[in-house]
C-alpha cells in the first residue's frame, strides 16, 4: 500500500516536472511590474495596470511574438518573487546595478532617466555636481525616498548625517512631502516630472540638477530575469533592438514623455 | 545559505541592533502607557451606569474591531495630514515632533494596547468572587480601598496569563511600524533584503531576535505570575496533602 502511494506520487511529480520543462520554450511569459510608479507603471480606477512599462512590455512581447501576462508585485518583493518563479521577468524601471546583478541578470537597458530632488518651489539642493557628491548639501533635512531603490542607496551611502525616511512606494513619499513631513524626495526624474505637473504637485518642483552617477544608479533600467534564463534574455534583447530600429519605441517614448529622451545613444 | 547568513549578520549587525532597540522601546512604552490607560477604562467599563460604560465600550469596540494597520494609516496619513494643514503649524516649534512618525506609531500602539488590556481587565474585575467583596464591605472598606486591596490584586492574578499573551501580541504588532518608515526590527530586515536580495537570511535573523525577546518576556512574566499567586501556593500545599483525585 505504502509503496503504491510512493510510486504514484513519484509518477505525478515526474509528469509535473516534464510539463514545466515543456513550458520553458517561452510561449508564455509572466511579467511583473509594480503599479505604483506613475507614469511608468500604475493602476487605473479599475485596478488595471497601465503606464509606459506596461505598454512597453506588451509591445515587446508582440514584437518577440510571445504571449505575455502582466502582474503587479510590491517593490520590496520584486527580486525574491522572480527568484521564486512567481514570474519570469521584471519590467518596472529597475536600474541595472552591480548589487542586483549578484542575484539576477538584466537585458540591455530599455530606458534611462536621471535622478532629481523634488521639494517646495524656491528650494535649492546641490548634492551632486561635476562628478562629486557634496556631503553636507542635505544637512538638517529630512528626505523621503522609496525603500529598496538606487535612490535610497545613494542617500544612505553618501549622506550619513541626515534623516532618511523610507517608504514602500514613491506615492507615499510624495504624500508626506505635501504634508510637510519630509523636506524633499529623491527619485527618477520621469516619475517626478509627471507628479509636479499634476494637481497634487502644485507648488513643488525640481530643486536640484539631474544626475545619474553609474556607481549608484547603474546604467539605466533593464528587464530583470533569472540568471539561468539566458534564452529569454536573448529574445528580449532582440525584440528591444527591433523596437528601437522600427520606431515603435520612439512612439511610446513620445506618448509618455514628450520632453525626455528615454533611450539616449 | 549559512555563509549568506554570516554575511548578513556581519555586515548589517548595526541595523539589526538599532532595529532591536527601537522594537523594545516601542513595546515597553506601548505596554506601560497602554496598561495605565486601560485601568480607568476597565473600571468605567464595569460601572453600573450606562452612560459611564458607553465611553470605554465604544473606544474598545472601535480599536478591537478594526485592523491595527488601518488604525496606523488613519493616524499617520489621516490625522497627520490634518495636523499638517493647520495654518502656521509647520513653523511652530512643535512641528519637529508632529512631523515625526514615531509619535503617531506610539499613540496608535498605546490606544490599541489599552483597548485590549481594558477588555481583559474587565473580565478579571467581574470575576472577583462576590463573597470577597461582601466581606470587604462588611469590614467597612471604602470603594477605593476595596479596589486597591481586593479587586486589583485578584484581577492581576486572574488576568496575568492573558495579559502576557497580549504583551507578546503587541511585540509583533510593532512590526507594522515599518510601514510608516520606522526602522524597527522588521523595517531593518526589509532594508537588508533591499540591499542584498537575501530574504531568508534577513528575516531569519530578525525572526531569531523576536524569538529571543519572546523567550525573555515569557520567562520574566512567569516569574511575576508566581509572585502574584504566592497566596495560592501556600494554600495548595498543606502538609500531607491528598493526591489529586484524577490520578
Amino acid at each position: 500500500m505504502k509503496n503504491w502511494i510512493k510510486v504514484a506520487s513519484a509518477a505525478a511529480i515526474g509528469i509535473a516536472l516534464s510539463a514545466s520543462a515543456a513550458n520553458a520554450a517561452w510561449e508564455k511569459v509572466v511579467v511583473a511590474t509594480e503599479g505604483a510608479y506613475p507614469p511608468f507603471n500604475m493602476m487605473d480606477e479599475n485596478g488595471k495596470l497601465i503606464g509606459f512599462d506596461v505598454d512597453f512590455a506588451n509591445k515587446l512581447c508582440e514584437t518577440a511574438k510571445i504571449e505575455c501576462e502582466i502582474v503587479a508585485q510590491d517593490w520590496d518583493g520584486m527580486i525574491p518573487g522572480l527568484l521564486a518563479k512567481k514570474y519570469d521577468a521584471i519590467i518596472a524601471q529597475m536600474s541595472i546595478t552591480e548589487e542586483r546583478k549578484r542575484s539576477i541578470d538584466f537585458s540591455d537597458y530599455y530606458s534611462n532617466t536621471p535622478a532629481v530632488f523634488v521639494g517646495k518651489d524656491g528650494m535649492s539642493i546641490a548634492a551632486y555636481k561635476d562628478g562629486k557628491v557634496i556631503e553636507d548639501a542635505l544637512d538638517g533635512m529630512v528626505v523621503g525616498v522609496q525603500r529598496s531603490t538606487t535612490h535610497a542607496n545613494f542617500l544612505e551611502d553618501n549622506f550619513p548625517g541626515i534623516e532618511i525616511r523610507m517608504y514602500g512606494t514613491q506615492d507615499e513619499a510624495l504624500l508626506d512631502l505635501t504634508a510637510g513631513r519630509v523636506d524633499a524626495t529623491l527619485a527618477d526624474s520621469g516619475t517626478l516630472e509627471a507628479w509636479i505637473n499634476s494637481d497634487e504637485g502644485k507648488g513643488y518642483g525640481f530643486v536640484s540638477n539631474q544626475f545619474a552617477p553609474s556607481k549608484w544608479f547603474g546604467d539605466g533600467a533593464g528587464i530583470g530575469i533569472r540568471k539561468e534564463d539566458q534564452d529569454l534574455k536573448a529574445i528580449f534583447n532582440k525584440a528591444l533592438a527591433e523596437m528601437l530600429a522600427n520606431g515603435s519605441y520612439d512612439e511610446l517614448n513620445k506618448k509618455y514623455f514628450p520632453a525626455i529622451n528615454l533611450h539616449p545613444n | 545559505m549559512f555563509e549568506d547568513l554570516l554575511y548578513v549578520l556581519g555586515k548589517y549587525d548595526t541595523w539589526l541592533w538599532r532595529g532591536f532597540l527601537l522594537t523594545v522601546e516601542l513595546l515597553v512604552i506601548s505596554v506601560t502607557l497602554g496598561t495605565l490607560l486601560a485601568i480607568p477604562l476597565a473600571v468605567a467599563r464595569v460601572s453600573k451606569k450606562v452612560w459611564i460604560q458607553a465611553v470605554p465600550f465604544s473606544f474598545i469596540y472601535v480599536f478591537r474591531g478594526t485592523p491595527l494597520i488601518g488604525q496606523l494609516f488613519m493616524m499617520y496619513y489621516g490625522v497627520g495630514q490634518l495636523v499638517s494643514n493647520i495654518d502656521g503649524i509647520q513653523d511652530h516649534w512643535s512641528w519637529v515632533y508632529l512631523r515625526n512618525p514615531y509619535w503617531y506609531c506610539l499613540l496608535t500602539f498605546v490606544l490599541n494596547t489599552a483597548a485590549y488590556v481594558a477588555e481583559i481587565m474587565r473580565g478579571g474585575i467581574q470575576n472577583v468572587p462576590s463573597g470577597e467583596l461582601e466581606a470587604a464591605r462588611a469590614c467597612g472598606m471604602s470603594p477605593w480601598t476595596i479596589y486597591r486591596r481586593i479587586i486589583f490584586p485578584r484581577m492581576w492574578q486572574m488576568i496575568w496569563p492573558a495579559y502576557t499573551n497580549d504583551v507578546i501580541f503587541t511585540l509583533k504588532a510593532t512590526s507594522l511600524a515599518s510601514t510608516v518608515t520606522m526602522m524597527e526590527l522588521t523595517g531593518a530586515a526589509r532594508k537588508i533584503v533591499a540591499r542584498t536580495a537575501l530574504p531568508y537570511e534577513a528575516f531569519i535573523s530578525a525572526g531569531v531576535i523576536y524569538l529571543i525577546i519572546v523567550y525573555t518576556l515569557t520567562f520574566g512574566f512567569k516569574g511575576i505570575e508566581r509572585y502574584l499567586r504566592r497566596n495560592e501556593r501556600r494554600k495548595d500545599k498543606p502538609p500531607g496533602a491528598a493526591k489529586p483525585a484524577s490520578a
